[in-house]
């Protein structure tokens, strides 16, 4: 049963994505998590609005929504957008993958997302947006280091 | 994010202070860069990340991109202080092989 939900929705700019982290962080902190539960999921929140503006958008403005949701221990998270769309995910989450090379972009943002989060997904139509799902269930009882 | 430097026995290092991502990373690349332009007989380029509070896969990319710079100055570099979480992504991305830790 959700016990808490949360949706946001922002402009594709890029200085919003440390707003994004930062207050999926704070809705999160109800969850009792670990300094490093905290950090992957910001870091993964941080890819997948990073990847609506480079990607999705292409420098463009266009709307991104977070929406998180709060069922016993466990966060549930989706990012979407209605941007161009990704034409081979397969490629796409492959580690190192980019279609940006010249940009310094890593390629590593999906594989982020993959490794810090406990399940991801990803679902995409061309030309009609994209979105990633990714949940986390957090262990309260583990103790912050 | 700020960037200062001290150069120090033909030691560059360049200290990086604040949030790593793709919006705070294009200023930090200038100014990293103008550094490394004008200490093109350093020996050794140190990035300190001890103050970074925040890091995505965008400080992967800025890692690599000064690495290529540095070596076609054959200037060996070094990231210095990296925490947990910052630790996590560069090991993940097996970006030490190139960049290793200093000491």
């Amino acid at each position: 049963m959700t016990t808490n939900y949360l949706k946001l929705q922002f402009y594709s700019h890029p200085r919003n994505q440390a707003f994004a982290r930062d207050a999926v962080a704070a809705f999160c902190v109800e969850l009792n998590p670990t300094l490093s539960d905290i950090s992957d999921v910001k870091c993964a929140v941080s890819e997948a609005v990073t990847n609506c503006t480079v990607h999705a958008y292409r420098g463009n403005l266009g709307l991104v929504c977070v929406e998180c949701e709060i069922e016993d221990k466990k966060l549930h998270i989706k990012v979407s957008d209605t941007g161009r769309g990704i034409a081979d995910i397969q490629k796409a989450v492959q580690p190192f993958y980019t279609t940006l090379p010249s940009d310094e972009r890593s390629g590593m943002g999906f594989t982020i997302m993959q490794t810090f989060m406990d399940e991801f997904s990803v679902n995409s139509i061309q030309g009609e947006g994209t979105v990633v799902y990714m949940s986390k269930t957090f262990n309260s009882e583990v103790e912050n280091a | 994010m700020e960037v200062t430097s001290c150069f120090n026995n033909g030691k560059l290092y360049i200290t990086l202070c604040g949030e790593m991502d793709e919006y705070s990373a294009s200023s930090a690349r200038i100014k990293c860069d103008n550094l490394i332009d004008s200490y093109v007989n350093a020996k050794k380029i140190i990035i300190n990340l001890a103050r970074v509070a925040f890091m995505d896969s965008t400080g992967i990319g800025f890692l690599i991109g000064r690495y290529k710079k540095a070596s076609r100055l054959n200037i060996p570099l070094f990231v210095a202080q990296p925490d947990f979480a910052a630790d996590k992504i560069l090991n993940l991305s097996g970006i030490y092989s190139l960049i290793p830790k200093a000491e």
